[in-house]
């Protein structure tokens, strides 16, 4: 794979024009193609388009979208909509630091597990929902999490 | 296929009758599946039941159809897959998990009804009904409602563009472009009294017309997709079960305005509708409805897909400009109103999903059609999603003046068997509380306002005698703070110290003070006046609605927060931090786990003999209740 340098300059490539307008998406681009923002990518992006890189790390930590510390070889999201949050997803926030020892936004030590908590999935039929890369589990209970959470761990084999 | 939409069927050869008819999936030569593949539908499982009927095809050599559809509305029975057999109408199921494909294809395919898991069936002209199978329009989740937006939901295949021109569709646009100026387009949608459906209610047709009497050398259209009231999920199963529809809404409102250039701004959880989305704008290009010179009417359109980057407060309107614009999405203070300067300082209209997806239908039936349904100020249908302690969640579309008692007991069938309805919360975090004695009021823009209630978006959560209107509240306000955008003080600090005070009085105080109680209250009496001046002096309408939901439990369930703070006791038992903590003398062992444990020292006892919790002391952790290997730990 290419360096981290070369990627960023190619995210860049697609966006030729210099305006302030194209900041987002290209944030959004490089947290598509890293998973994270990157120290080094805001400083490019803050050089491409001629903004002071406060801005660019200013604009980026205001959304929500955008985190900077890499994910864990499983990212976990997990759902606290007013749905979710009715049939337990706060007991099952708890239960995952508790298992897992991170907060929301956070990645273990290990690198095998991070945490996101997200506002809503919209999937509150099948509410509390959670996902681990991708893959959806529907109507978790806490029991079921620590069943859920021990699987991927013998999945990864530690 | 233009020539689909640009004449009426009359005009029409037999051979191009018979290819409409087979877009339309009327005409079919092999069995058609359709699973929903939206996003409810996926979470449920729907990707590994669509393996598991490839699988279950290729296994018996059989050629089928397998095709991608929406939600029909009824989330909560998903996957919903549903079948078409050549001659027959189409029959849908509920909750088909992968196991249990193989079971219900196997009955169908020898022409015999599954027992279980059927939802009805669709009525289609000349084609054989099956027996003894209700059809939609029959049961009371359908029977009801008056599906005119949601009408092609988890019915056509959001992928084809055929599809929906042979369904009608883009005839109102090319309607539009050919026979109406653009301030006629202002004036029809005027005449029929639209609404935003978004929450303020403002009318379309008024705000076109300012943009359009605004001179400028660009305008811009914004559709606002950005819906992130936890809890609603209206545009999101509008734009994954019928896409074609909101584009042809957003052409149409793009035209009006005189506007070549429109946005669409999509939250980027959304990944369901911005693949469909994005699909459906490639197939528009393609055959020409977007672009330079649409079917040679000198009009030219460009819509563009962004995404958003996750904020609460770009819903608003001029977050949203800022946030499209590259900067940070913080409201900014009104007049000017984006409908004369918007983006980049040029006129900008913002509707969104649902009031653009209403368009199509007001173009084609004219605005007298729509103002037939719904009240006289508040025309037409609204869409709510309904979630929370029901059996049943999902999507309702009803027209206005429809009473709450209605959707949520007959259309919806009431809150689980044993369970009583205590209050509906309406409208999203910052929506208000209803209490069951306004649960009867026709619901429209003027009637809850009235009453001090709020429609916001549409979102609908019920609650049960087993949920804490304090707790949920709680919830709401620590939401609320943790998305205020921090430009103005009297929501960046409002909203924190509501979710204190609503803290403080969900669990017990670590250390006991005299007069405890008492402050607690007072924070309560604080919350009131800190309530107004956050609604009077907030910017914009994320503040000056925070408070909706303290406001309206303080005033119809004050009884409830008195229990929580005098008696620090919650009457449904969810407040995890009050509740009270007791050991079964009879399953302890003495083990002296929990007493090792407590953090408060309150578990007292020698040990091979049951221990006991001293109430005093004890702060509602609940370590006691997960250490325990035996069980005996339980609260009241």
């Amino acid at each position: 794979m290419a360096d981290d340098s070369t990627r960023i300059e190619e995210i860049l490539g697609q966006f030729p024009q210099i305006k302030r307008n194209a900041l987002i998406p290209l944030l959004q681009a490089v947290q598509d193609e890293f998973g994270y923002i990157t120290e080094e990518a805001i400083s490019r992006i803050g050089a491409h388009l001629a903004l002071p890189t406060s801005k660019v790390y200013g604009l980026a930590t205001f959304y929500n979208q955008f985190s900077f510390s890499p994910r864990g070889y499983y990212h976990v999201v997990l759902c606290n909509g007013s749905s979710c949050h009715m049939r337990g997803a706060a007991e099952l926030l708890n239960e995952l630091s508790k298992l897992l020892e991170i907060r929301d936004g956070e990645t273990t030590r290990d690198g095998l597990f991070s945490l996101e908590v997200q506002s809503c999935m919209g999937a509150c039929g099948q509410s509390p929902v959670m996902s681990v890369n991708g893959e959806y589990h529907s109507g978790v209970s806490v029991k079921e999490l620590r069943e859920i959470i021990s699987l991927y761990r013998d999945e990864a084999g530690r | 296929m233009l020539k689909l939409a640009q004449h009426g069927s009359s005009e029409l050869n037999s051979e191009e009758i018979r290819q409409a008819e087979l877009y339309k999936k009327n005409l079919i030569s092999r069995p058609l599946v359709m699973i929903n593949t939206s996003t409810s539908g996926i979470v449920a499982g729907s990707m590994r039941t669509w393996k598991a009927v490839e699988r279950y095809a290729a296994d018996r050599s059989l050629k089928i159809d397998l095709a991608e559809t929406g939600s029909i509305g009824l989330s909560s029975e998903d996957p919903v897959l549903s079948v078409q057999l050549p001659g027959r109408t189409r029959i849908f199921f509920s909750r088909i998990t992968e196991e249990k494909v193989s079971s219900i294809l196997d009955d169908l395919f020898h022409q015999v009804v599954p027992d279980q898991h059927v939802i009805g069936q669709s009525a289609q002209e000349g084609q054989e009904a099956w027996k003894n199978v209700p059809f939609l329009d029959q049961i009371p989740f359908f029977a009801l409602q008056e599906r005119r937006v949601l009408k092609s939901c988890g019915i056509i295949d959001p992928f084809s563009i055929e599809e929906y021109i042979a369904g009608g569709g883009y005839a109102a646009f090319l309607h539009t472009i050919r026979s109406y100026t653009f301030s006629e387009v202002c004036q029809l949608v005027s005449e029929s009294g639209l609404r935003g459906r978004s929450g303020g209610g403002f009318p379309a047709g008024e705000k076109w017309k300012a943009a359009y009497e605004t001179p400028s050398d660009q305008k811009f259209l914004v559709c606002n997709a950005e819906e992130s009231d936890p809890g609603a999920f209206m545009d999101r199963t509008l734009m994954e079960g019928n896409p074609f529809q909101l584009l042809e809404g957003i052409a149409i409102a793009a035209y009006a305005i005189g506007s070549n250039r429109a946005y669409i701004y999509i939250r980027s959880e959304y990944n369901e509708s911005i693949r469909r989305i994005r699909s459906a704008i490639l197939k528009l290009r393609e055959i020409g409805l977007l672009g330079d010179n649409i079917l040679d009417s000198g009009y030219n359109l460009q819509i563009s897909l962004r995404k958003g980057p996750g904020a609460f407060v770009c819903g608003e309107e001029t977050a949203l400009i800022a946030s499209l614009e590259g900067r940070r999405g913080m409201p900014s203070s009104k007049p000017p109103y984006p409908s004369t300067s918007g983006y980049q300082g040029r006129p900008t209209v913002v509707n969104n999903v649902e009031t653009l997806s209403n368009l199509p239908g007001i173009i084609q039936n004219g605005p007298n059609w729509f103002r037939e349904t719904g009240t006289a100020d508040s025309p037409g249908t609204k869409i709510f999603s309904i979630s929370g302690r029901v059996p049943l969640t999902g999507l309702v579309e009803v027209p206005m003046g429809t009473s709450f008692d209605t959707i949520v007991n007959k259309i919806i069938g009431g809150v689980r068997k044993g369970r009583k309805l205590k209050a509906l919360h309406v409208g999203g975090p910052s929506g208000c509380m209803v209490p069951l004695e306004h649960m009867d009021i026709p619901v429209s823009y003027e009637n809850l306002k009235e009453k001090g209630l709020l429609m916001g978006s549409g979102g609908l959560l019920v609650l049960d005698d087993r949920t804490c209107t304090v707790n949920t509240v709680r919830y709401f306000m620590e939401y609320l703070h943790k998305q205020s955008c921090g430009k103005c003080i009297p929501c960046r600090e409002g909203t924190r110290r509501m979710a204190e005070i609503l803290g403080d009085i969900t669990r017990k105080p670590a250390e006991e003070e005299e007069q405890s109680g008492l402050e607690r209250f007072r924070g309560v009496m604080q919350m009131e006046t800190l309530a107004e001046v956050m609604r009077d002096t907030s910017l914009c309408g994320l503040g000056q609605n925070a408070p909706n939901p303290v406001i309206s439990t303080l005033k119809y369930f004050r009884n409830e927060y008195e229990e929580h703070i005098f008696d620090r006791h919650c009457p449904s038992n969810s407040c995890t931090g009050l509740r009270s903590w007791f050991i079964d003398v009879d399953l302890c062992t003495g083990c002296s786990i929990c007493a090792k444990r407590c953090p408060s020292e309150a578990i007292i006892g020698t040990a091979r003999h049951p221990y006991f919790i001293v109430q005093e002391k004890c702060i509602a952790c609940g370590i006691c209740y997960e250490v325990c290997k035996f069980s005996a730990v339980y609260f009241k």
